[in-house]
């Protein structure tokens, strides 16, 4: 790979595309660098060669340069750093930590600056694991090191290709990321393995045995998904709604209260003040089912909305290469992804720039393909060692105007495995998460049995229809038994669908106790009720509603939820 | 001293090209034409094609114009001697006040490192219920005004600037309408507030594309005295739709596919540039940054809403004279609507949606239907919370406003009602008044 590194000269300025003339070689996808009169070299990416003319995509605002500027082009595709120490951290789309360079260029981010991903000093205490003489492939175990809460493997490099036999190997000690911890050879070629290595970000990491089918259920501790619309480990969904609708609120809720080992946040092309909560917050923000916090268990990947969008588009490479990473150590990953319409416009962008021909509302002709091929590296695997590991991916979609027959919202939902539409007219009133109980679907397998569930959405389906059909024929025009109907839509959605995220208590409801109130809930649906009329009907359920959020809002197995079931439990016995 | 040239080869909207070498992306230039001299900046090279927007417009520029290139991108005097200055869209003084020319700065800076923001924390009292009760204006918000051509968008603008607590305000005028240039300067001048005003005024009369550089103006002088003076500053900008006309207007020149009814593919990054400005330091200053954006047509779907309702913190729909509850929103209120009173956010909840209950129930009515007890009930509300939240005129303090809340709430309903958890009920429903 140290070969010469070849050159060339700016041609063309488009916004942040270049066309380069150059005059020996270059690589699709390869990083080059445009060497600006102050000296500083500004990261960019080859994306396309004509003939003796390569397109490149700087990373950077392109102010200040000029036709005849030089490129560099460095011969490696655009890669992240994977190593022990990407736990915590908050890098922009290139995996550059902001806090660093923070620290070294002040408020403000400073154009051509790059610092390492991960900390060349720290030590970390490393045991080995496979002993000399043993042959490995890419992805096997050569040791460990504690990383958290989390055993970190120390893997042959994913791109090792073949057998390789391991011929020295250090002893257990504290090293930092570049010591050589053990060295291998193929029969050809003798190499040092080290506890980091690079990975290029547009290739999915594919050290393992197979694929499963993803089938245990992923607990968000949300009602409404794990009851309605479940998720599964390795599974995909999305959550395309208008602004405001509470994409980010609930992406935010799942990378608190959702059962898995490690959460990605992709932070892409949205609002910096978004990241900054989750930044400041979750250093002290407790993780319940560990005991650490929650940072200890988090990766930010922050390149918001005015931070460069060739960037953009990077980093939600970058965020699904690092998922893959820490699945190959057999841990749960959550991916999320806020939002991949950003990601689509910038790739829309670099299109137009190219001058490509474009598909619908001028995104590029292979978005499908692009976005399809992003949520195929989600998934359950079996690893070479048998273990299992999974990356969960949730992408956010902002559909332009809100109409989900835009382009980003039908190719995502060619791909994943549920969709949890949020809707604009339960946002407008304030039913929140405003999840659409009609207008979602999920192929997964929910923690309450399909029969009983079924039920529920019987009543969600038959109560609207009522509801519409009170709009017709007035509510005098309704049966009471219709009306009862309605009534009982609404219970479900006031009581169960409707869940207060900045609660802590009504927030976060587990696996036990959405079993446990699901079938009180689904006790009220079946009970045949005899009302006088429909305002003795509607006062019951008012009251009943009352009693059963008084039981949402209180701690779980607790005195106080004994009390409350027991003032349900006496409301229902009057009727 | 740099080359003059003399030979424009295509004159295509507001875009000129010229053949150049040496000229670097961004640039600056002066075109001198027999209708005077406007400022180009370079957007586009190819080889030893220099193309150029022309702020003032190309209409008059002939194939033997004179460019003369600056060697510096748009640059912002950042001295304390803004304050109390008023600026055209490029710049230069409207007032009859001299041309800054100390520490010049470029306009358009690097965006903030996130890493470097704070948790929005302040909230900013505006006298006004439905936005301090039901969307709260926090510091360092980016908020539009979303609203249809004639409603008094630029009165609210100039009445929240005039009621917050701010150290400096930047007014950055695109399009403006000269009566309503006149207004923001006299209701400035009476509440003392112009000498720690900078204004940067485009108006109407203007040409069009002279709009482009107001946002970036206001917002570097914005970040000069957040970041240089740590004070907190306000910036309004009236109206981003005209900006994004303009973006339209040179991406459509500049033969750019169009993504969305003639919007550049870039509408949303672009916007995003300015209003990500907005911010708040732990030790510095802020930026607060308040926008009208017209919407053609009354359509939020329309790009520029829309694309602007994705970027900023909320907005405040104004319709009829009135903000309206839904679709008015401020998604930093729950940072500081915790730290005002323990009712406030249950009351808000509560109080909007018991408002869209009334609006249902108004739909029923106005088909004919039979009023049951609780649309009644719901009736009666909603008249009342438009009286007293919704109408413009009330001004008071936010725990008055709460009071009233619940007074009214009291005044419609029973407890159970209104669906608030009964601990809430037993310290904040008001007690001998609603017994009767
Ligand atoms: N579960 C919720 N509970 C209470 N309020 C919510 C909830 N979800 C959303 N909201 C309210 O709606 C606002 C907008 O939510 P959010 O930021 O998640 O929208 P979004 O869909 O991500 O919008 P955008 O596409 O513009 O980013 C929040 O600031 C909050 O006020
Ligand atoms: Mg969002």
């Amino acid at each position: 790979m140290n070969e010469k590194k070849f050159t060339g000269r700016v041609t063309g300025i488009n916004s942040n595309m270049l066309s380069v003339a150059f005059s020996e070689r270059v690589i699709q996808n390869e990083v080059a660098y445009v060497v600006t009169d102050d000296g500083a070299r500004l990261k960019s990416e080859v994306i396309r060669v004509r003939g003796q003319e390569a397109d490149i995509q700087v990373f950077e605002n392109t102010g200040g340069l000029k036709v005849g500027d030089v490129v560099e082009f460095s011969g490696e595709l655009l890669s992240v750093e994977l190593g022990p120490g990407l736990l915590t951290q908050v890098y922009d789309g290139l995996q550059n930590p902001l806090p660093e360079l923070a620290r070294q260029a002040g408020y403000f981010l400073k154009r051509g600056l790059y610092v390492y991903p991960l900390d060349r000093e720290k030590l970390w205490d490393y045991t080995p694991v496979a002993a000399a003489g043993a042959e490995l492939s890419a992805g096997d175990t050569v040791g460990t090191v504690p990383e958290g809460i989390f055993t970190h493997k120390i893997m042959l490099p994913f791109s090792w290709h073949g057998k390789w036999k391991l011929t020295r190997v250090c002893e257990a000690g504290a090293f930092n990321i570049n010591h050589v911890v053990a060295t291998a050879s193929n029969g050809q070629e003798e190499r040092d393995i080290t506890m980091v290595q690079t990975w290029p970000v547009k290739v999915p990491i594919s050290c393992y045995r197979e694929k499963l089918l993803p089938v245990e259920p992923l607990v968000t501790q949300v009602r409404v998904i794990d009851t309605f619309f479940p998720v599964a480990k390795g599974g995909t969904f999305c959550t395309p709604g208008p602004f405001g609708a509470g994409k980010t609120v609930l992406q935010h809720a799942l990378s608190q209260r959702s059962e898995v080992d490690v959460v990605i946040i992709a932070a892409c092309g949205e609002r910096a003040g978004e990241v900054v909560e989750i930044l400041r917050e979750f250093p002290y923000l407790p993780d319940p089912r560990t005991g650490q916090n929650l940072i200890d268990r988090t990766i930010i990947i922050c390149n918001t909305s005015s931070m460069p969008v060739a960037a953009r588009e990077a980093s939600i490479y970058t965020s699904v290469t690092l998922a893959e990473y820490y699945r190959q150590m057999g841990l749960s990953v959550l991916l999320l992804a806020d939002s991949t319409s950003r990601w689509a416009q910038a790739l829309r962008e670099v299109s137009g720039r190219l001058e490509e021909i474009p598909g619908e509302e001028a995104f590029p002709a292979y978005l499908e393909t692009l976005v399809a091929g992003f949520y195929e590296r989600a998934g359950l695997v079996q690893l070479n060692d048998g273990e299992q590991g999974s990356i969960t991916i949730c992408g956010a979609v902002s559909p332009a105007g809100g109409n989900f027959e835009e382009p980003v919202t039908q190719a995502t939902l060619k791909v994943v495995g549920s969709f949890l539409a949020l809707s604009r007219d339960r946002a407008n009133a304030r039913r929140y998460p405003a999840i659409h109980p009609l207008e979602s679907w999920s192929k997964y397998q929910s923690l309450v049995p399909e029969r009983i569930i079924t039920k529920a959405r019987l009543f969600l389906r038959e109560g609207n229809e009522v509801n519409q059909m009170m709009k017709v024929v007035g509510e005098e025009g309704t049966p009471t038994s219709d009306f009862v109907v309605y009534l009982k839509s609404e219970f479900i959605d006031a009581v169960y669908l409707q869940q207060n995220t900045f609660d802590q208590v009504d927030g976060a409801c587990g696996a036990e106790r959405q079993k446990y109130t699901f079938a009180k809930l689904v006790q009220v649906l079946e009970k045949k009720f005899d009302f006088v009329d429909k305002d003795e009907a509607r006062s019951y359920f008012l009251h009943l509603r009352q009693a059963f959020i008084d039981w949402n809002y209180a701690p779980w197995d607790s005195e106080e939820f004994r009390k409350a079931e027991a003032a349900i439990d006496a409301t229902l016995a009057k009727k | 001293m740099r080359k003059i040239y003399h030979r424009i080869i295509q004159i295509s909207g507001n875009v000129i090209t010229i053949e150049a070498e040496n000229v670097a992306n961004g640039e600056l230039a002066e075109v001198r034409s027999d209708r005077g001299v406007s400022l180009a900046q370079v957007i586009r090279l190819n080889h030893n094609r220099v193309s150029l927007q022309v702020f003032a417009g190309s209409r008059g520029i002939s194939t033997d114009s004179e460019v003369r290139f600056l060697g510096r991108p748009m640059r912002v005097s950042a001295s304390e001697a803004l304050l109390g200055r008023i600026f055209t869209g490029n710049g230069s003084p409207r007032d009859n006040g001299p041309q800054l020319s100390d520490n010049m700065i470029d306009i358009g800076g690097p965006p903030v490192n996130p890493a470097n923001r704070i948790i929005p924390r302040n909230m900013i009292r505006t006298g006004v219920p439905m936005i301090d009760v039901f969307n709260t204006l926090v510091e360092s918000q980016k908020l539009p005004i979303f609203s249809v051509a004639g409603e008094s968008y630029n009165q609210l603008l100039a009445r929240i600037a005039m009621q917050a607590e701010v150290d400096v305000i930047v007014l950055g005028g695109m399009g403006l309408k000269y009566d309503d240039y006149l207004y923001f300067k006299n209701t400035l001048d009476d509440h003392g507030a112009l000498s720690r005003t900078v204004m940067f005024i485009h108006t109407a009369a203007d040409p069009t594309v002279e709009c482009l550089l107001v946002p970036d103006m206001a917002l570097a002088a914005a970040e000069y005295f957040a970041t240089e003076h740590n004070k907190r500053v306000l910036v309004l900008l009236s109206d981003m739709t005209n900006f994004c006309d303009s973006l339209k207007e040179i991406a459509i020149t500049m033969e750019q596919i169009p993504s969305n009814r003639g919007y550049p593919g870039d509408l949303y990054s672009q916007l995003a540039a300015r209003y990500e400005k907005a911010v708040d330091f732990e030790d510095a200053g802020s930026i607060t940054i308040l926008a009208v954006t017209t919407m053609p047509g009354d359509d939020v779907t329309h790009p520029v809403p829309d694309n602007t309702g994705y970027i900023t913190e909320g907005q405040f729909y104004l319709v009829h004279g009135r903000i309206e509850p839904f679709g008015s929103l401020s998604r930093l209120k729950q940072q500081v609507n915790d730290k005002t009173r323990a009712d406030h956010r249950t009351l808000m909840d509560t109080m909007i949606r018991l408002y869209a209950e009334y609006k249902e129930a108004l739909e029923k009515q106005s088909m004919g239907f039979r009023m049951s007890d609780w649309d009644q009930k719901l009736l009666k509300y909603g008249e009342m919370f438009e009286d007293r939240m919704m109408d413009l005129s009330v001004n008071i303090p936010l725990e008055e406003a709460l009071d009233l809340g619940w007074k009214t709430l009291s005044e419609c309903f029973e407890p159970a009602e209104t669906g608030i958890k009964s601990e809430m009920v037993r310290s904040f429903w008001p007690k001998a008044e609603s017994a009767e």
